[in-house]
């Protein structure tokens, strides 16, 4: 019997000791009116037969197009060490660290996880992760209305529209207020960010690129927010973060991320992992798991949760947030990530990525017609706007085997006609000269 | 153990990339750029091999050794669904692929599979549909939280209530509050819910009443029918912790019985691993009336048998993940369901409860199990005569087994029940294991009586001994200062 090793002998002295005769008389509780009504699934298969039906539903895909989808989740090379690290069942069959002597393993890892983080995002404290990039938005902007007591949040629409999305459903039956400041042509408009925060606003937030690409520096945007005593949130790419001036330099009070482009593979849209730091002073507004140093009975180092005061299971209705089980062990992976690729091997991946999404704006603005959104800096993703509908022209290179990018009209008005191109270290030169041409001939 | 950090070496490199042409200056301006290098650790390959191997060996997994964690479901994680996880097909889909119309073809497979494991759980449980949007189990709550507002909001009714039993975990009070719910607690009876105690709280302001069955006691909710009931003659829902849906597959289905929502916890009765802590995934299910309100998008089927996203869905209450949820956990679930198959899951049942019931008997002439009858999936023991008499504590017991080889089981939760120590063996261990696990847990209690200070002082094998959780609150060292 697959995963269940009882033999009929076994089954009959267990029974015995129990003193009943058949394994139903343990479901006696259960009231005749109460049996299902039906319990009509598949017969059992066995590991070859269901290893090659999901091959088969694998095999639907095609593995071998050649990507520039970005928005927010990157095809960055993933180091073959980290899977057979993670394999080893005494992580991935661990469950949270409640018995803190026999999983020092997992709350050092998480405690160096910790450690990387507020070092990439040069912020204080961090947490043992969230589910992805846009709950870790949530939980930044419910601690910023604990700490301030006020509801409402401004935040930019070149803020993700995917997140903006997750955290419309989200707020829908807390009494929040959001306002929402356009963009300029894709740049976020820090002006009129500085003209939404008022005496009653809890925080504002930005990304950083933000969701078009374009890069900013909200240093005066956050003392902006300081001076009306509101926080400053900022959603930030890990890889780019390496380069780019951090959410620390900028005066940020929490920064978060999505944590995907640091050794997750893309598996359609999750496990990722949300990446959330703070300040010193909003650590005990901090969601989830925390893990401190500390030390044994005979003075030796060692790792426990901590403030654990902050969670569901101890202070139920009252807690910081809901959160239990997290996304550990992708924060795992990440930090193994961290640690394949150092400080040098991270931003030679960031800078591969802008070189290559740099050259294909240059080949892509030779041709008539097509031009940059804005001439604001970018990264390694970059909106082009197109002479013809995006999406069409998206949908026919495809046939050709190329993903050219995302099509903006989906998320924003006014925008059927600007596709969202990303690079990643994995996208060569002449890949992207081939993306140029064949796009130039489809105008 | 040194941290990475403080094993850092300048210079020392393991996975570099090549040297780009020109550096970030030639594409940044300076004032958008950072001032110092992120201060990141520097190891060699075999340096980072080496300490993440090290740092295994001092946990302790499912594959290290028995697991009785209550209410986790502890069991065997099947190596083969890894593999299926990994496959480029799947691995190495972008969530924006289907929005692009000619490319959804290419996700077809990735598509079914979703489609297909909602089928299956509906299956399972009886109810209508589900969503697989939910990235956790409490993830899962706040979405059947938030369908149960959405519903009542649509209808007109002013509900501004849920209840929860005092036996509830943590989660689910936290959940209801977060999706703008006044919480309500009940006080059991006989470690069940207590109708009387339901009568005294129920009104016409109850949106919802929140349980597990078998409750986190491993007791069947035998007032189930006249809790249904109750709460229907004020249009109040009933919500499902599927925490603990390993005790009844193929015995009983929510859907079947009354139930309006529920989550699943993959990561428990469909043996995903848990990870230290996470990935999981927290399905959703819900009956006909709720159906309206589920996440966007959801998988459809055509009539030519292909799928798609369906984003239209007026009364949803929109996104709660990103994109599908957690789809690489998914992947896994499915692959066990085909794997076990109809008769499969009812076994695993079977002998859930079956294992739970054997360990209850060997245990009770040596430990007090506050509600001694046939229980389900877990029971719940005492060390309150091992607390009276020696003055040795579940926290002690506890620890103790980590010194024999154990995992120790789920303590001081119920809180209801003093000194408590729950058990959750899961269908996968042999009679052998559980024989040799009870017979060390009798000699602990044995020497509790002989010398108490010993298991106070317990562990004294594993890498550390007991730590100072006062020191690590007051200290807050949350970041290696290396």
């Amino acid at each position: 019997m697959p995963f269940v090793p009882h033999t009929p002998e076994d089954l009959k002295a267990m029974l015995d000791v129990i003193g009943v005769t058949t394994l139903e008389d343990l479901f006696a509780d259960i009231p005749e009116s109460m049996r299902p009504k039906s319990f009509d699934l598949p017969e059992g298969m066995s590991e070859m037969e269901v290893c090659s039906h999901l091959e088969q539903l694998a095999a639907k895909s095609r593995t071998d197009l050649v990507s520039f989808l970005g928005a927010g989740f990157y095809n960055h090379h993933i180091p073959k060490a980290i899977d057979g690290l993670i394999s080893r069942g005494e992580f991935y069959t661990a469950y949270t660290p409640y018995q803190p002597e026999s999983s020092q393993g997992t709350l050092q890892a998480i405690f160096e996880f910790q450690t990387a983080v507020c070092r990439l995002l040069d912020m204080d404290a961090s947490n043992a992760s969230v589910y992805d990039g846009g709950s870790a938005i949530f939980e930044a902007m419910m601690m910023a209305v604990r700490a301030t007591k006020r509801s409402r949040i401004v935040v930019s629409e070149a803020v993700s529209p995917i997140y903006r999305t997750m955290l419309a459903s989200y707020t829908s039956n807390l009494n929040l207020e959001f306002i929402t400041v356009p963009h300029d042509n894709g740049t976020t408009d820090i002006e009129k960010l500085k003209a939404a925060i008022d005496d009653r606003c809890a925080a504002v937030v930005v990304q950083n690129p933000n969701f078009f690409g374009n890069v900013s520096d909200f240093t005066e945007l956050f003392e902006h927010a300081h001076a009306h005593k509101a926080l400053g949130i900022i959603s930030v790419y890990p890889v780019m973060q390496s380069v780019l001036k951090t959410p620390g330099e900028m005066g940020a009070d929490i920064a978060v991320a999505e944590g995907q482009s640091l050794g997750q593979p893309l598996s359609f849209g999750g496990p990722y992992l949300g990446m959330m730091a703070c300040t010193e002073k909003l650590i005990r507004q901090m969601p989830g798991r925390i893990v401190g140093r500390t030390e044994d009975l005979e003075g030796r180092e060692g790792y426990v949760l901590t403030l654990q005061a902050r969670e569901q299971h101890i202070r139920r209705a009252k807690a910081t947030s809901n959160i239990c089980s997290n996304q550990a062990l992708c924060a795992l992976r990440a930090l193994i990530h961290m640690c394949l690729l150092g400080p040098e091997g991270l931003i030679r991946t960031a800078e591969l990525s802008m070189e290559r999404a740099h050259y294909l704006a240059d080949r892509l603005t030779a041709i008539p017609g097509v031009e940059l959104l804005n001439d604001a800096p970018f990264g390694n993703e970059v909106a082009v706007r197109l002479p013809i509908s995006a999406f069409e022209a998206v949908d026919k290179l495809v046939e050709r085997g190329y993903v050219a990018g995302v099509p903006l009209g989906r998320y924003y008005e006014d925008m059927d006609d600007v596709l969202l191109m990303a690079c990643t270290e994995k996208n060569t030169f002449e890949q992207v000269g081939i993306l140029a041409e064949m796009l130039g001939g489809i105008l | 153990m040194k941290t990475v950090f403080a094993q850092s070496v300048p210079g020392r490199t393991a996975c570099l990339p090549p040297m780009p042409e020109e550096r970030a200056e030639a594409f940044i301006p300076a004032n958008l750029l950072r001032g110092k290098r992120p201060a990141l650790p520097e190891m060699s390959e075999l340096d980072v091999v080496r300490h993440f191997s090290r740092l295994s060996r001092l946990n302790y997994g499912v594959d290290s050794n028995f697991y009785p964690l209550g209410s986790c479901t502890m069991k065997y994680n099947p190596k083969f669904t890894e593999n299926v996880a990994a496959l480029p097909g799947f691995a190495n889909l972008h969530p924006l692929l289907p929005q692009i119309k000619s490319a959804g073809l290419y996700t077809q497979g990735a598509l079914e599979v979703m489609y297909e494991s909602e089928r299956l759980l509906c299956e399972v449980t009886g109810m209508h549909a589900f969503t697989l949007h939910p990235m956790a189990g409490a993830h899962g709550e706040l979405t059947g939280a938030m369908l149960i507002a959405a519903y009542h909001k649509d209808k007109g009714n002013k509900k501004t209530k849920v209840i929860c039993p005092d036996s509830a975990h943590g989660t689910n009070p936290a959940s209801a509050a977060l999706a703008g719910f006044e919480v309500v607690n009940i006080e059991s009876k006989d470690g069940l819910i207590d109708p009387a105690a339901l009568d005294a709280v129920l009104d016409d302001e109850v949106a919802a009443l929140m349980m597990t069955c078998p409750n986190t006691l491993g007791l069947f909710e035998k007032h189930l029918p006249e809790i249904v009931e109750k709460l229907r003659k004020v249009d109040a829902l009933l919500y499902y912790d599927g925490a603990n849906l390993n005790a009844i597959m193929g015995k009983m289905r929510v859907g079947d019985v009354g139930f309006d929502v529920v989550h699943l916890n993959l990561h428990k009765t469909f043996a995903t691993p848990h990870g230290g802590g996470g990935p999981g995934s927290g399905p959703v299910g819900v009956s006909e009336r709720l159906e309206p309100y589920l996440p966007i998008s959801r998988v459809d089927k055509l009539r030519d048998g292909r799928f798609f996203l369906n984003y239209d869905y007026p009364k949803s209450i929109g996104f709660m993940a990103p994109f599908y949820g957690n789809f690489g956990v998914v992947l896994k679930a499915y692959a066990y369901i085909l794997r076990l198959g109809g008769e499969g899951l009812k076994r695993v049942s079977e002998y859930a409860v079956l294992n739970a019931n054997y360990m209850r008997k060997l245990l009770e002439e040596h430990m007090h199990i506050p509600y001694n009858r046939i229980c389900m999936h877990e029971f719940v023991a005492s060390a309150c005569d091992q607390q009276a008499a020696c003055g040795v504590r579940a926290l002690d017991i506890a620890k103790a087994l980590l010194d024999k080889g154990y995992h120790a089981p789920t303590i001081y939760f119920p809180l209801i029940v003093k000194e408590c120590m729950m058990y959750e063996p899961t269908e996968t261990e042999s009679k052998e294991t559980m024989d040799a696990f009870v017979q060390d847990l009798i000699e602990i209690l044995e020497s509790a009586k002989t010398d108490p200070v010993a298991l106070q002082d317990a562990p004294v094998t594993m890498p550390v001994r007991r730590l100072d959780e006062t020191k690590a609150a007051r200290s807050m060292i949350l970041i290696d200062p290396a």
